[in-house]
């Protein structure tokens, strides 16, 4: 049988068939492994280059043990997939076409900067409860030295970076979605609204995506008819210290909503703020991607948690818009999590 | 509360995002940049010692740390200490070696001559520029002035 998706207020797309969460896998780079998560990943790539001549093969070669671990972790093969929705950091998503090239499995690349993995696991659960697809992947990464070649300076050069700074990830996640089995189940999706309140420092993406996360957030609270506490959590794509401070903020002043108590954010969590240098926290593709696909749906699926809503946020600037002083779009995307 | 205006954000942003520490910043790149310039006299000094001319003296010791620069970038000590040293590293020619060798080695990837050669002065190309300029301005204003 087959249940159409329901629109619930505006923006919000209640999912009934519940798609599930069959399998899924993380992997990350030396520094990540070195963080507070090391024990939940699936694999830590000691040699950062993953023995590849260049940083963007390196990604991709990353993206694919991720997506071929999930696979396997669902208990199924490339051929039984029905569409994969991906996508990454880099110019024209190679990181994702470039690993998953031989796979054979119908693509649908994505790109919604850092907020990809809540996008890829939104139209793969939508598109499953439609009986669009039977199997699909949802799958981000990103590198962090393909994304400072690509967006700041190259690797060697010495540079300092600002406290509101945030260190682009090396990871990849990847999760399959199926519409029966056993897992975790995909309850409801909302795509967000681009916001810009001007923010133009590409070094603060974090205070640009607050907005984004805090329209999310409050649009999807509305259309459900829920409060904050309904959920064990809700969690913020890669905001870092500065960026959740200010959705805290304006949750409170703007919306008179306060989320403190179940607020937290994949940016904070994948490394140790104090001891590994990294300034306001985690962000790019593979940070949300990496912590959702090991540490939360593993909580998850052991019944510590049980609805978490993951709003995945992305800033949608690009080297030029930077240098041409743009202020940076920002867009978070919601997929609720459930037991 | 309606929506926030840009410039209701632009405040509550800056006031959320902690500045760069100033203080601790200008010493450390005063003691490492002063590091740096004591070692150059310390060559300096070294050569005139091993009866070097005057002249090449002034061109061996710029080369001397600028090499020493490229091997430090090379083997990922520089950004290192640059990361500690901001200022301290940049203004001296360390900076400026560092900013040419960083990205030839970066873009090596792409090719001998549209990476590493299109890019090497991707970073030092603008001073390059400016400072080129600039030496024209002065020697017009120079020329006009000694008349």
């Amino acid at each position: 049988m087959i249940v159409i998706s329901q629109r619930q207020g505006r923006y919000t797309v209640i999912l009934p068939s519940q798609p599930v969460i069959t399998g899924y896998a993380a992997v990350v780079g030396k520094k990540e492994g070195e963080g507070p998560l090391a024990d939940e990943f699936d694999k830590i790539f000691e040699d950062t280059t993953m023995g590849k001549d260049s940083w963007e093969k390196a990604e991709s070669a990353m993206h694919r043990e991720a997506i071929i671990r999930a696979v396997s972790s669902a208990g199924i093969s490339f051929g039984d997939v029905d569409m994969i929705f991906a996508g990454d950091l880099l110019n024209q998503c190679i990181g994702t076409s470039f690993g998953i090239r031989d796979m054979g499995i119908p693509f649908a690349g994505l790109y919604g900067a850092c907020s990809t993995m809540a996008l890829s696991m939104a139209m793969a659960g939508m598109l499953t409860d439609n009986g669009v697809t039977r199997t699909a992947i949802a799958s981000t990464s990103s590198h962090f030295c393909s994304a400072e070649k690509q967006f700041r300076m190259p690797l060697e050069y010495g540079g300092q970076c600002p406290p509101s700074a945030q260190r682009t990830a090396t990871a990849a996640g990847a999760a399959v979605i199926r519409d029966s089995g056993a897992g975790v189940k995909i309850s409801a999706a909302i795509i967000g609204r681009i916001q810009d309140l001007g923010i133009t420092d590409s070094s603060n993406m974090g205070a640009a995506m607050a907005p984004a996360a805090c329209s999310t957030i409050i649009d999807f609270l509305r259309d459900t008819g829920t409060a904050p506490d309904d959920y064990d959590m809700i969690l913020t794509g890669d905001l870092g210290a500065v960026g959740s401070e200010l959705l805290l903020e304006m949750m409170e002043k703007q919306e008179n909503t306060d989320i403190s108590r179940v607020h937290a954010d994949c940016g904070l969590m994948l490394y140790d703020l104090d001891r590994q240098d990294v300034n306001s926290g985690a962000s790019g593709c593979g940070c949300s991607a990496c912590v959702v696909c090991s540490h939360i749906l593993r909580r998850i699926n052991s019944g510590e948690l049980n609805k978490v809503l993951f709003v995945g946020t992305g800033a949608l600037l690009s080297a030029v818009s930077t240098l041409q002083g743009s202020s940076i779009p920002a867009v978070a995307h919601g997929v609720l999590l459930t037991r | 509360m309606d929506h926030m205006t840009g410039k209701e954000y632009g405040k509550m942003a800056k006031a959320a995002s902690p500045p760069s520490p100033k203080a601790v910043n200008s010493i450390k790149a005063f003691c490492i940049g002063g590091l740096i310039c004591a070692i150059s006299e310390g060559l300096s000094m070294l050569y005139e010692y091993l009866k070097i001319s005057e002249e090449g003296v002034r061109a061996l010791v710029p080369v001397t740390v600028i090499v020493i620069t490229a091997i430090l970038t090379a083997t990922g000590v520089f950004d290192k200490i640059a990361r500690h040293a901001g200022a301290g590293t940049i203004v001296p020619i360390t900076g400026f070696a560092n900013a040419v060798v960083s990205p030839a080695m970066e873009f090596k990837t792409e090719g001998h001559i549209l990476g590493t050669g299109a890019n090497m002065f991707k970073i030092a190309g603008p001073v390059i520029v400016y400072s080129s300029a600039a030496g024209v301005l002065y020697g017009i204003i120079y020329y006009l002035s000694m008349r």
